[in-house]
């Protein structure tokens, strides 16, 4: 296992590069750069010149993506970044007093619990409904529990988040509009520290959350929905039930882990959506999270930002990935992975 | 003493049905994707005659007339709407903050999501398809070649690529003084409000998942007994992809493709609502909602018509791809 896991961890490594690089390369070769404006107002071409030598962009490009990788000093230049496989992801273009660093530190940290809370939310939501719906099969438990899941499936965030809003914010006004995680309480650089957890927090936080997890709580509870159906018909919980084993104990212990196997597969991709998710929902609860800054940073030609969060992007979901085929083998023994 | 009278002999002998028949008549008793399906079909008309139905263009504006809302909608506007909205008899849904009429853009916009669906399905589908049914067809060492590639492209991050690969076109089409066939190119996707491009970059992308159930697809019947037999009167390779394989493999295909249409129509509403969508003044839903969130404490109803609109399609494209899955597969329905 040890072994599959380094192996999987030296594959991830060629992956990361391509997507750098197809970043670096898309982003330079995109015209206009990230000095053509300062402000309202463009610059004179001397000048851009002259900050675009200052941050090598007149340099060949392969040479750029060299020093991109490996820093500056190693090259023998001066440095304006010590390389992205010694941790530094370079200076922001257009932030030109943060770093790429700085910005992902801040950032992050909002974006991870905003994903990581839907995740639990979604699990929360989408296991127990596609439970009670495939151990009530054909009753109107099981009818109002796959409605609803094609209905969340069907809502995207960018149309819940405002409906959200609307109803809750502003018809109702239980809850506030925006601005979560503008004075977040973090330990570990995420979770929010159990005695600073107050109403105050929750009530930011229940609508970004609500409105990124609900897909994904829907398409769990479908998946474990059909899963444990099939499971249920299999001989060895027949075999559980002649024993005289309980009911709860043959759903938890035998139909339960076994169904979940499907489940965890769509969790990568789950992962995934939610990260990528964060784009909107940031935008529109007025969150500061890593997606709303990459998309900022698209508009702004940041090419520093962008490969910085690009990669980010790609560790977690490689990450993920890995995680997901790990609990794969503690699931279903009969994996192995050699 | 009577012999009892045997059946009449029709009802004996089933009438032979083919597997698509059958498939369709499992279709036609499922009421729920019936009624998608209808719903589909009746947006699709809309957005075919758009020009027809719209009573104006998308692109009119009437300043006077911005934000203006018909009677009707005003219980869903704040309750002291009456002091600010602007109310109008012109509008049957109301006009946006440029004074366009929300109806005509709504309709316009259906060809926009639409045609994504469409276009962008048979895109992934085609290409996923060929690849797959390749690689499971050849076996060996070209499988595991192409499945590798298939397995680092699934590494990338998705939408980060889409959203990038759909700001440097955007990029090249501001971008004047390409010459040849790529100005062609540009000038063509001008003339589709800058949907040609996304197109391309949704279906370079989604083919991999469509990819990956081709080759399980033909895997699990190239070995069957039909192809053998294909192979033993001497038919060639593309002949037994095409006339053999592919009419077994297409309904879990077509299934999973109905089903990654809605996928389809959030990108580009998501996309639109960033910004990186169609071009302006092309309309499509994720840009409506997008320009009409800044005012959704105002004027809630701008946001809500293309909100509903998007949420029923893609239920509807929802059910209708349960239904198919059903009809085409009963072993999945539980």
């Amino acid at each position: 296992m040890t072994r599959y896991i380094i192996r999987r961890i030296l594959g991830f490594i060629p992956v990361l590069i391509a997507i750098a690089l197809f970043t670096f390369v898309l982003m330079r070769a995109i015209p206009g750069g990230p000095f053509d404006f300062a402000g309202d107002k463009s610059l004179p071409p001397q000048v851009v010149a002259n900050i675009e030598a200052k941050y090598h962009l007149d340099w060949p490009m392969w040479k750029q993506f060299l020093s991109y990788m490996i820093g500056d000093d190693l090259l023998g230049e001066e440095g304006i970044s010590r390389g992205v496989l010694r941790g530094d992801l370079g200076p922001s273009l257009r932030y030109r007093s943060q770093s790429v660093n700085d910005i992902i530190a801040t950032t992050f940290p909002t974006s991870a619990q905003l994903g990581f809370l839907s995740l639990l939310l979604a699990l929360m939501i989408g296991l127990p409904a596609g439970i009670i719906a495939a151990l009530n099969q054909n009753t109107w438990l099981d009818y109002s529990s796959t409605f609803g899941a094609v209905l969340f499936l069907s809502i995207p965030n960018l149309v819940l988040a405002p409906i959200l809003i609307w109803i809750f914010a502003l018809k109702l006004g239980w809850l506030p509009v925006a601005s979560w995680g503008a004075k977040p309480p973090y330990v570990l650089g995420f979770l929010p520290r159990l005695s600073q957890l107050n109403w105050d927090y929750v009530s930011h936080a229940l609508m970004p959350v609500f409105a990124l997890g609900t897909s994904s709580a829907a398409g769990i509870a479908r998946l474990t929905r059909a899963s444990l159906l099939q499971v249920i018909r299999e001989d060895y919980i027949r075999t559980a039930r002649a024993k005289g084993l309980r009911e709860r104990v043959v759903v938890v212990v035998h139909a339960l882990k076994n169904s979940l196997i499907p489940v965890v597969t769509v969790l990568g991709p789950a992962f995934a959506g939610l990260v990528t998710g964060t784009f909107v929902v940031e935008q529109i609860f007025g969150i500061n999270g890593m997606g709303k800054h990459f998309v900022q940073s698209v508009g702004n030609r940041d090419y520093q930002v962008i490969t910085g969060v690009t990669l980010v992007y790609g560790v977690i979901l490689v990450i993920a990935n890995l995680l997901v085929d790990i609990t794969y083998a503690w699931l279903d023994p009969r994996i192995r992975y050699d | 003493m009577a012999v009892a009278e045997l059946p009449q002999e029709q009802t004996l002998v089933r009438k032979q049905r083919s597997l698509w028949e059958e498939a369709f008549i499992r279709l036609v008793r499922n009421k729920v994707s019936v009624a998608s399906s209808i719903f589909i079909i009746l947006l699709a008309l809309a957005a075919i005659f758009a020009n027809v139905l719209a009573p104006y263009d998308y692109a009119e504006q009437d300043l006077t007339q911005n934000n203006a809302v018909p009677r009707w909608m005003l219980p869903i506007l704040p309750g002291n709407a009456a002091n600010y909205a602007r109310i109008t008899t012109d509008y049957p849904l109301g006009a946006d903050h440029l004074g366009r009429d929300i109806l005509s853009r709504v309709l316009y916009g259906a060809r926009v999501s639409l045609s994504f669906a469409v276009v962008a399905s048979l895109i992934s589908l085609l290409i996923g398809t060929l690849y797959g049914t390749i690689s499971g067809y050849a076996g060996g060492r070209i499988d595991d070649l192409m499945m590798r590639i298939v397995d680092f492209l699934y590494a990338f991050p998705f939408l980060v690529v889409v959203i990038l690969l759909q700001t440097y076109f955007k990029a090249l089409g501001r971008a004047s003084g390409m010459i040849g066939f790529g100005a062609k190119l540009l000038a063509f996707n001008d003339a589709m409000g800058g949907m040609l491009f996304l197109f391309v970059a949704i279906g370079l992308i989604n083919w991999i998942g469509m990819a990956r159930i081709a080759r399980g697809q033909v895997l699990s019947y190239k070995r069957k007994e039909f192809v053998e037999a294909a192979h033993a009167v001497g038919a060639s390779n593309s002949r037994i992809i095409i006339r053999h394989l592919l009419p077994n493999i297409i309904g879990p295909l077509i299934v999973a493709e109905t089903l990654a249409i809605p996928g389809y129509i959030f990108t580009e509403a998501f996309l639109s609502f960033i910004g990186l969508g169609v071009n302006p003044p092309t309309p499509s839903w994720g840009i409506m909602i997008s320009e009409a969130v800044p005012a959704l404490r105002s004027y809630p109803n701008q946001v809500l018509v293309p909100a509903i609109l998007l949420s029923l399609t893609t239920l509807a494209f929802n059910f209708m791809g349960d239904g198919l899955r059903d009809a085409l597969d009963p072993r999945m329905k539980q």
